[in-house]
């Protein structure tokens, strides 16, 4: 359950228990679980988008210019991207508390 | 080969949508790869889909209670009858086209999740029931070879040797007895459209392979290889390593089969790696002796040559 939202009480429950939301479990950022975090170098990135398409999460997303971009609040830190980098672009750096 | 191929263009994978149809906050665990597939699949089905789950870790980690991570139709009934319900669907959506109640035209795919002990145990014969029936649905079996959702235990899928909580490995017994079952032998043999195996690394072939399946009018069924860095005692980032290694050493070989009669082999393995490789990185298999070793090698060696054998025997006619 997310800080912000607090306990569900029983009223707000829709009939049937049903999630009427559909993909709601944006709101439950996994970022927090992770220990190293991935660190992109934009001048050896070559766009391929590998890493957008193999994150598991998905977290990436494309930004403006066309770079790939890992969406920190729910990164957990696997380090898939960085394997699969062909140009070593990406480097998992150990996230500082 | 099928009609229904003739207007087929492969994925462009720069073209793909942006939209994920699986959402982010999933409680999958770092370095899953098999929430890899389910990604990789609705990208290439895309919104008119309806989902079906067996019980398993892609159940649980997608919709603990308030939340849930589908962003398309989704249900989940029970552990054995994924198949069934996914009939009964197909067979739904049929009704209403008759009905008038939903366009004739309007293409909606039922595609089924289910792990590989839903499949290879306990859904069993729903499976065999619904490819008897010729439901137009893709089963996706998602082979991570054990019950990970429960905590580790043995699976029809699990392979030899390998430790789990019900087999673990000691002085007498080294992990599991007995070879994996050939699944993908009992599926074929109902001779449904389209059965394919496949492998998120390469994740080209693995979706124009769905988009294959969504064409195809009659079940289809996917072997999806899966990795699980929790229950295989692997690290996380080696999701890809390992994915690469099992087609690369020949543990997993990628093929299509075509109406259970044409094989056709997507990536032959010319100089395979040695299996230790693919073995040393998990800790699974770290009891193993020499001996064992060779005894794994040998066994991946007869079935691969097998089904390279089946794909020249049993090559499609040419000029089609």
């Amino acid at each position: 359950m997310p800080k912000d939202q607090g306990l569900m009480s029983w009223k707000d429950v829709v009939l049937g228990m049903y999630i009427v939301e559909p993909g709601n479990s944006v709101k439950f950022k996994t970022g927090d679980w992770k220990s190293h975090r991935p660190v992109l170098d934009k001048e050896k990135c070559i766009k391929c988008a590998q890493c957008y398409i193999l994150c598991p999460e998905p977290a990436y997303y494309e930004d403006s210019e066309g770079y790939f971009i890992c969406n920190l609040e729910y990164c957990k830190g696997c380090g898939i991207c960085a394997a699969i980098c062909p140009k070593g672009a990406i480097t998992m750096v150990l996230e500082e508390a | 080969m099928r009609p229904e191929w003739a207007k087929f263009k492969p994925v462009n994978i720069k073209e793909l949508p942006k939209e994920d149809w699986i959402a982010p906050g999933h409680r999958g665990c770092q370095g899953c790869g098999t929430v890899l597939p389910i990604k990789l699949a609705l990208k290439v089905l895309g919104p008119n889909t309806i989902a079906v789950s067996s019980t398993g870790c892609m159940e649980i980690i997608t919709s603990p209670f308030p939340f849930t991570s589908w962003r398309i139709p989704w249900i989940h009934v029970a552990f054995e009858n994924a198949a069934t319900v996914a009939s009964g669907i197909e067979a739904a959506l049929k009704a209403l086209k008759r009905k008038g109640k939903i366009s004739k035209k309007e293409n909606i795919n039922v595609v089924v999740f289910a792990g590989d002990g839903a499949t290879y145990d306990i859904g069993l014969q729903f499976l065999s029931g619904a490819l008897e029936r010729g439901h137009r649905l893709i089963y996706f079996c998602l082979d991570n070879e054990a019950y990970m959702n429960t905590g580790v235990q043995r699976s029809g899928g699990t392979p030899i040797f390998a430790h789990t909580t019900t087999s673990p490995a000691g002085k007498v017994i080294h992990g599991k007895v007995g070879w994996k079952k050939n699944l993908d032998g009992i599926v074929i043999a109902h001779s449904i459209p389209y059965f394919a195996t496949a492998n998120p690394i390469f994740f080209a072939d693995f979706m124009n392979k769905v988009k294959k399946a969504s064409l195809v009018d009659g079940p289809s069924f996917f072997h999806v290889y899966s990795t699980c860095p929790t229950g295989w005692g692997a690290k996380s980032e080696d999701t890809v390593k390992l994915c690469k290694l099992a087609t690369e050493t020949r543990i997993f070989p990628l093929f299509e089969v075509i109406d259970g009669r044409y094989y056709i082999l997507n990536r032959k393995i010319d100089k395979p790696k040695p299996v230790e490789e693919y073995l040393k990185i998990q800790r699974r298999f770290r009891h193993l002796k020499p001996e064992e070793i060779e005894l794994f090698q040998n066994r991946i060696n007869e079935e691969y040559e097998r089904i390279v054998k089946l794909c020249e025997v049993f090559a499609p006619p040419k000029g089609e």
